[in-house]
């Protein structure tokens, strides 16, 4: 039977990752994300499935513990808020160069700087461009209601291990920190050593005699094989784009306007839509559920069907720029976003719409 | 006795390890990494443990551990191999664990995660080579470097106005509820390097015993960095560097 239960977003990543065979979580506590690690400490997965849970003394241990764990082919995971998302950014490109799969949370705050603890969407380039040093890309997901929450948990382990990729969901303080109901996830048994050596030849469990040891490296001092590494991360990243794009709309058929929006955005956007069809303003919805790979050709094909494209951001205008590459000047695209944790209200987002697209 | 006795594999009276492989070392003439690299990998043939060893490199010139030491390798981010070792022991417990760290990687950039590591007993062994200088980028200053000591980033010598005092990493560490074992150990000379195996392997057996953290330091030669011959690499670390880090267990439990 399944189980229903009224939850934060927060804890349903908590409670999903123990269900769907998570070996190991090491974070570090900040506001509006800690209820994750505190979620866990409480369920105390150790007696149960056997799952370590650890708090770090930074963000910068959390992440290299992720970097361990993974690298044994365990599935681990992470969570943080921005400016310790920040202090990872090294330990994510690591991760990132040495192809090792594991969850990576962002719950968002208003940044830049310590900044605010209130939700925020400013960490889109980050997460999306690579964030760290050299060419890499995460997978990244963007939740947008409690349910999702949980589901993305469970995708994100999946598409890390299928694509031996850090895959990030990237959230923020409202979704993380609001109540809805929740569907969880079946329980689902932590793989054994055995398995894990069948399924993922290349971790380090100790050399046994019927194969060479296992490295997990991201140093290589010859630039001729540097440049390979970079190009199969690149060929992974291609095969991704092409076979992992999720995004959902919402009254697009007969749209002469899109909003496009993620997350918290979308849920606002979601509203706008209907205030703006009371008043005969025919608009669509375009929702990304992956960031990362980015619905560039779905947007795209709009262009030929809507008047013009509105981006709905908790930034300065960030995403607006992969729209913008998508529609390649067909159309206008513009944005709208407040900055620094405030959330915009729907008809804010109305006025806002009409005057940057609809009576332009 | 003739050349051919002298090669008769029944007269051999000393063999490289088999966990030692046959890929030649990058290390300078006269640095004691080879020296340390040989003890491990022998230990580790004697304790029967390749299958169940994993080792986490630094950044710096053990970054290349790997290539000699045949048994499964994590490479960790700058100062960042405990946290990896952490993560690998709490996950595999019933595997050795240990880091092989230089100076610069345990007790500069790394100084939190050697502190919290320690202070957590996590059950695995720390190698830290400390040659008083950064070997990998060229001869700079590392905490460790003494005062007066000439290194590229400290050309007049090292002053404590400008930089402080010489960082005694080891000697902290064994204040630390969670160290079980903290020990200072060089490999200059040929009773030294047999103490120092003794060490190793004590801190990977200790591994096993949920005792918590083993911390054996090594002190050693850079003659690269420290622009001296090997041998009097040795002479001057004799001179200069044991009397400012004496050598000797600091904990025993």
């Amino acid at each position: 039977m399944e189980e229903v239960r009224l939850m934060k977003g927060n804890e349903a990543i908590a409670e999903a990752a123990i269900r769907c065979g998570c070996d190991g979580y090491f974070g570090y506590p900040i506001t509006p994300q800690s209820e994750i690690m505190e979620t866990m400490m409480a369920i105390a997965p150790w007696n149960t499935t056997g799952m370590v849970v650890l708090q770090a003394e930074s963000e910068l241990a959390s992440i290299n513990m992720v970097f361990g764990a993974a690298g044994c082919g365990k599935r681990a995971m992470t969570s943080s808020s921005s400016p310790g998302v920040s202090l990872m950014q090294e330990g994510i490109s690591d991760l990132a160069c040495a192809e090792l799969p594991c969850v990576l949370v962002n719950v968002m705050r208003g940044g830049p700087g310590i900044g605010t603890i209130q939700a925020s969407q400013a960490d889109y380039y980050q997460s999306v461009k690579g964030g760290g040093h050299g060419d890499y890309k995460m997978i990244v997901l963007a939740p947008a209601s409690v349910q999702e929450m949980a589901d993305h948990t469970v995708l994100a382990f999946d598409l890390a291990f299928q694509y031996r990729i850090p895959t990030m969901i990237l959230t923020d303080g409202i979704i993380g920190q609001m109540m809805e109901k929740a569907i969880l996830p079946p329980f689902r048994p932590r793989l054994t050593n055995d398995e894990i050596r069948e399924k993922y030849p290349w971790a380090t469990l100790g050399k046994t005699a019927d194969r060479a040891p296992n490295y997990i490296l991201t140093l290589e001092l010859y630039s001729e094989d540097m440049e390979i590494i970079n190009l199969r991360l690149q060929a992974n990243y291609k095969r991704i784009q092409e076979a992992e794009v999720r995004y959902e709309e919402f009254s697009c058929e007969d749209a002469d306007y899109l909003i496009i929006a993620f997350g918290t955005s979308a849920r606002i956007s979601q509203k706008v839509v209907e205030l703006a069809r009371e008043e005969g303003i025919k608009v669509g919805l375009l929702r990304p559920i992956t960031l990362f790979p980015f619905p560039t050709n779905e947007i795209k094909a709009y262009a030929s069907q809507v008047k013009a494209m509105l981006t709905v951001e908790l930034n300065a205008g960030q995403m607006v720029d992969d729209v913008r590459l998508a529609v390649n000047g067909q159309v206008p695209v513009e944005h709208y976003g407040r900055l620094g944790g405030i959330i915009p209200t729907p008809d804010e987002v109305l006025e806002a719409m009409k005057r940057l697209i609809v009576n332009k | 006795m003739t050349l051919n006795d002298i090669i008769d594999p029944k007269n051999l009276v000393y063999a490289k390890t088999k966990v030692m492989n046959d890929t030649p070392m990058h290390y300078c003439p006269g640095c004691s990494h080879s020296v340390v690299h040989k003890l491990i990998a022998e230990v580790i043939e004697e304790l029967d443990i390749q299958d169940k060893t994993i080792g986490i490199a630094p950044v710096g010139c053990a970054v290349f551990g790997y290539k000699y030491i045949d048994i499964d390798w994590q490479q960790a981010a700058h100062g960042r191999a405990p946290s990896l070792a952490t993560a690998v022991k709490r996950l595999l417990p019933d595997r050795y664990v240990f880091t092989y760290q230089g100076d610069g990687d345990l007790a500069a950039i790394g100084t939190a995660e050697t502190i919290h590591t320690c202070n957590r007993g996590e059950n695995i062994a720390i190698f830290f080579i400390n040659n008083g200088i950064y070997g990998m980028t060229g001869g700079q200053m590392a905490p460790t470097t003494l005062n007066g000591m000439k290194s590229t980033t400290s050309p007049s010598g090292r002053t404590v106005p400008l930089s402080g005092h010489p960082l005694d990493m080891t000697k902290l560490l064994a204040q630390l509820d969670g160290t079980c074992y903290v020990t200072r150990q060089s490999v200059h000379n040929i009773a030294n390097i047999r103490k120092t195996k003794k060490a190793i392997k004590k801190a990977l057996e200790n591994s096993m015993l949920d005792k918590g953290t083993s911390v054996v330091e090594i002190v050693s030669t850079c003659s690269a960095g420290w622009n001296m011959t090997p041998a009097d690499s040795n002479n001057w670390m004799e001179q200069n560097m044991i009397p400012a880090y004496p050598l000797g267990d600091m904990k025993d439990i």
